[in-house]
């Protein structure tokens, strides 16, 4: 397979994963704006919304206000940020049509059919109303390219690539959601557990849809550890570290099988997992979680350098 | 300008036996089920993603090439009269190539002026003297074909650089299917979809000796902004080979690699999609960025095929299609089976003086114009264009070409006033390997949509149509 053909896939779902994650963040935005003040405590989430996505520094460049509209603008439609919802849709069916040989018809269909209705929405939502189907339709995007793409691609390293992209932007997104959230909410004065965070607890869990699975899985109340127990070590969890590393090696796996040969990216997704299995939840919070974000977050960008030195180039 | 022949209603207004089914479902079908057709074709297209480039237009740098749902049909004996004539020309054509740059006794015999070749921008002094595999430059050849009444076809222009459209005949067989089949279930049509494989078959027919018996063939492209990206996307998909930029392309000693993700694999053959000019920066344009330095070394080292080869530009340019026939006579010592529009070269002062004398009734064609650009339609043209032109040809006449405004035939054709007559022309594709021709039979039907005008190329105004080979 041609390396760019390769590049191309793997950003393919990574751009769409993200797209997801920015609708997602904007959706838990949008829903904490609509509680009393004594709820959240004062922290402005739009600007936090902004901390999530990763963007602060660019979106400041830009505007002198986090608010709503600002956020809004930026996050979803804006052409000047380039990881916005518009420009990651737009991106990721450039890189379809680069490999439009290496797709499925379901898959070019779902970029393509987001990218012409994407058109519809225009610079920006008429209403809020409006705006949440705007957020809807782009999470249902993004699962409709999932579910082409595991129902009809091959298993060749066509589909394995792809996959790549999307585990390792899933666990970036994982990681800072969790990192802003708890750096925002826990001063160092503030008291873990405290009434007024919880919250916010329960809005990173439903960003990345598991509010369900928590209570499936603790049968307890929002507990800080518990949640970010569940979104680092838990196996069950689709969208936790630990399960997008048993993924990521999966995949880098099968690709030095059928090449034949291991190298470095292999190494680096056995590592990290290695260290996901062996951390305990009492140790990463002692040790500070932050800390570990921090470093899980490089050593992920840097099976992203991996992947793309022995493959995609 | 005579009254056109009409493909299904000649010249009489009697249906021809090919066009009697057509004409009967025409009759049974209620009146709204075309115009439904046609919109729901050209959401398929669009979710397809079937789209072409209109250079020149910011807006829109997508666009679909308007389609339309009755197809245009020929009959079996037609067809045979029209293949025989189709690979005469192209045998002549690769002749004449490989004559040009070999022995030139073409030129010693004074069939073609040595000037129309040595002085010719597309002439590459770079193949002289090189042979190229199996001595085939052309492997894919479109030839355009207009029909002026029951039993005149005309070859209106040879295209054996990198012809384009062959997608649309494909797809728009594919879209009709799905559209109308119960026509279908009323005619036997002479299929299309093998044509992937005939290319394939082809292309592998002609790897260089070195090459394995699987030898590993690619589609060259210019990249997503190419007008024809979606053609070129489509071709490999369905032949099954990498579809290539040029940056995926090295040249290392004496071959080309592409960059895999297991590393440099050779390549045997490269069917490119790509003008000459941009083929490799150290060669030709040392500006392209498309292209692959040091692919014409290979090249010449005999350890790759180009398809088509480098150089088959002085056998399609206009000035060149006026020598046609005497070109196959030269050749192949026989009468052509098809012929040529009536041309007039405006480089010779007999003829030029003729054009200037009948500027109003002529088509004026720049010699190395293509896609309708470069053109005056006297007939259809105001007096300021006329003039302007007629500027033109008395400066650089060697320029210019002219033809008597031909009457295109026409063929049935869904308008907003509904059913009605418009002027077509044919591209059928014609393929050369090593051990034979190939021709899917049909090709792609172009029609002008403007009423009266006779533009059918899709820069201007020009849509397709599905063609159908019929036993009748």
């Amino acid at each position: 397979m041609l390396s760019r053909t390769a590049d191309n896939l793997y950003w393919l779902a990574r751009y769409v994963e993200r797209a997801e994650y920015l609708a997602r963040i904007l959706e838990t935005s949008m829903r904490l704006t609509t509680l009393p003040l004594a709820y959240v405590g004062s922290t402005n989430e739009w600007e936090t919304a902004v901390a999530t996505a990763g963007c602060r520094k660019s979106f400041f460049a830009h505007y002198a206000e986090a608010n709503e509209e600002n956020v809004t603008e930026f996050l979803a439609f804006s052409i000047d940020n380039p990881s916005s919802i518009r420009n990651c849709i737009e991106v990721a069916r450039q890189n379809a049509r680069a490999v439009r040989t290496a797709l499925t018809i379901e898959t070019w269909e779902t970029i393509n059919g987001a990218w012409l209705e994407l058109k519809r929405f225009g610079n920006g939502p008429p209403s809020r109303d409006e705006f949440l189907r705007f957020l809807h339709w782009v999470q249902e995007t993004s699962l409709r390219f999932d579910g082409s793409a595991y129902r009809t691609m091959l298993r060749n390293d066509a589909y394995w690539f792809s996959r790549l992209g999307l585990y390792i932007e899933r666990a970036d997104n994982t990681a800072r959601i969790l990192d802003v959230k708890y750096h925002m909410l826990l001063p160092a004065d503030e008291r873990v557990g405290g009434p007024l965070d919880y919250y916010q607890w329960a809005a990173i869990l439903r960003t990345v849809s598991a509010l369900t699975a928590y209570h499936w899985v603790y049968r307890d109340n929002l507990k800080p550890w518990l949640v970010a127990d569940l979104l680092i070590l838990n196996e069950q969890m689709p969208r936790s570290l630990a399960s997008c590393y048993e993924n990521l090696v999966r995949f880098c796996d099968l690709i030095a099988t059928a090449y034949g040969r291991q190298g470095q990216a292999q190494r680096q997704a056995r590592t990290i997992r290695t260290r996901l299995q062996n951390s305990r939840m009492e140790e990463i919070f002692q040790a500070g979680l932050h800390e570990f974000i921090t470093e899980f977050i490089a050593d992920n960008s840097a099976l992203g350098a991996a992947v793309n030195s022995q493959y995609l180039q | 300008m005579a009254l056109a022949f009409d493909e299904m209603r000649g010249s009489n207004g009697q249906v021809r036996p090919a066009y009697a089914g057509l004409d009967q479902w025409l009759r049974d079908l209620s009146p709204d089920v075309l115009d439904r057709r046609r919109r729901e074709a050209e959401l398929l297209f669009r979710r397809i993603g079937i789209t072409f480039a209109v250079y020149g237009e910011a807006e829109s740098t997508e666009r679909l090439i308007p389609f339309d749902v009755l197809p245009r049909i020929i009959a079996a004996a037609e067809w045979d009269k029209l293949r025989a004539g189709l690979e005469q020309r192209v045998k002549a054509i690769n002749l004449y190539i490989k004559d040009v740059y070999g022995r030139r006794e073409v030129l010693r015999a004074g069939v073609v002026p040595e000037d129309l070749v040595f002085q010719n921008p597309v002439f590459r002094p770079e193949m002289n003297g090189m042979s190229v595999p199996h001595d085939v430059y052309v492997h894919i050849a479109g030839i355009d074909i207009v029909r002026v009444d029951a039993d005149t076809f005309y070859v209106l222009e040879d295209n054996v650089r990198t012809p384009s459209g062959v997608s649309y005949m494909l797809e728009n067989r594919e879209i009709m299917m799905r559209l109308f089949p119960e026509l279908f279930s009323r005619h036997r049509v002479a299929p299309v979809e093998n044509y992937p494989d005939e290319l394939l078959a082809t292309l592998t027919s002609v790897a260089p000796p070195c090459a394995s018996s699987d030898p590993t063939v690619v589609l060259l492209t210019p990249g997503i902004y190419n007008s024809a990206y979606y053609e070129h996307s489509f071709l490999a998909d369905k032949l099954g080979v990498e579809l290539v930029e040029g940056r995926d392309v090295v040249v290392r000693g004496s071959f080309a690699y592409m960059r895999t993700t297991q590393g440099l694999k050779r390549i045997d053959v490269i069917y490119r999609r790509i003008d000459d000019d941009f083929l490799d920066p150290l060669a030709f344009r040392p500006d392209s960025a498309l292209g692959i330095p040091g692919l014409m070394t290979v090249y010449q080292a005999g350890n790759l095929t180009l398809a088509n080869a480098v150089g088959t530009g002085i056998a399609d340019d206009k000035a060149v299609y006026s020598y046609m026939p005497e070109i196959v006579k030269f050749y192949l010592g026989q009468e052509p089976i098809l012929k040529n529009v009536p041309t007039w070269r405006c480089r010779e002062a007999e003829h030029l003086s003729y054009v200037l004398d009948n500027l109003e009734e002529l088509v004026v064609k720049e010699v190395h114009g293509s896609g309708g650009y470069g053109m005056m339609v006297g007939p259809k043209s105001d007096r300021a264009t006329i003039e302007a032109f007629r500027a033109k040809l008395k400066t650089h006449p060697e320029n210019f070409i002219a033809q008597p405004t031909l009457a295109l035939s026409t063929c049935p054709t869904l308008v907003e006033e509904g059913v009605a007559p418009r002027h077509i022309d044919l591209r059928p594709f014609v393929l050369t390997g090593r051990d034979r021709t190939r021709i899917v039979p049909g090709g792609l039907t172009r029609v002008a949509l403007k009423n009266g005008s006779l533009v059918v190329n899709s820069s201007q105004g020009g849509g397709t149509k599905d063609t159908w080979v019929l036993d009748a």
